[in-house]
């Protein structure tokens, strides 16, 4: 429960106004879980399960609050790769190369509060559907073919969702990375 | 052949393993010459294996969790 209930505050956030909203509709969640653990068939993973509750909870309470988030990636106001646009030649060859990093590994880059910090912000920083999509699959590690069930998604918008995602969020590393990098050349 | 623009594009599929044989193949052929892609899609390899362990920012409080042991004990007779 500990390690669900931060994921699940994530999620709701997304969906609901503010956080006493958020809190609400998980705590609602966990009740439904544990109500309905009877009927939990089993024929997707239980975090699945609690997934799909507080996604059904959070929808709904969000549009009783008039806010609505829309899954499809082609709706979206904003191009494919925003991030990168400006960053090749006509003839698609890098511009502006990206700084190496000097970190190799996650427990390496995790090392640093200001780069795991500068995630969380990255994170918080998407659109709405793109945040989803990336804390189910990449932060809680969800197979992508239960994030489609969760959200009521097609396979082609999830990937397209989770790939801008991740462009964004290893942009909001490149300078900080980058730079240690060239203090600490390796 | 793919540029250097066209990887990045893929880099996730490419990372996910959700690309077909013809584009995976291209993808190898660019990063085996282009070090700048190389170190592109490494970068996002290793955003990706990072999030997965991000340290969670939230633990339920004492009252979500009061009230949750509460809605148990209701619900067991």
């Amino acid at each position: 429960m500990e390690s669900l209930h931060g994921a699940l505050l994530r999620l709701a956030l997304t969906f609901v106004a503010d956080r006493g909203a958020a809190e609400e509709v998980v705590q609602d969640t966990w009740l439904g879980v544990i109500r309905g653990l009877g009927s939990f068939e089993g024929r997707s993973s239980l975090k699945t399960w609690i997934f799909r509750i507080l996604v059904n909870r959070a929808r709904t309470r969000g549009a009783r609050d008039g806010r609505f988030v829309t899954f499809s990636a082609l709706e979206s106001s904003e191009g494919g790769d925003s991030e990168l646009a400006d960053r090749f030649t006509a003839q698609g060859r890098w511009q502006h190369a990206p700084p190496a990093w000097g970190a190799r590994s996650p427990e390496e880059l995790l090392l640093s509060r200001e780069t795991v910090a500068r995630l969380h912000e990255a994170i918080a920083a998407l659109p709405a559907n793109q945040r989803v999509v990336l804390t189910l699959r990449d932060v809680e590690g969800a197979e992508s073919s239960e994030v489609c069930n969760i959200l009521g998604l097609s396979e082609t918008n999830q990937r397209v969702l989770l790939h801008r995602a991740r462009v964004k969020v290893r942009a909001a590393l490149e300078d900080l990375l980058g730079r240690r990098a060239r203090r600490a050349p390796r | 052949m793919l540029n250097c623009r066209d990887v990045t594009a893929r880099a996730s599929d490419f990372i996910d393993a959700q690309l077909p044989l013809r584009a995976r193949v291209q993808m190898r052929m660019h990063l085996l010459m282009c070090r700048v892609c190389r170190e592109y899609v490494r970068q996002m390899a290793l955003v990706i294996r990072s999030l997965r362990r991000l340290p969670a920012q939230d633990k339920p409080s004492g009252t979500l969790k009061r009230a949750l042991l509460q809605a148990l004990r209701a619900e067991r007779p």
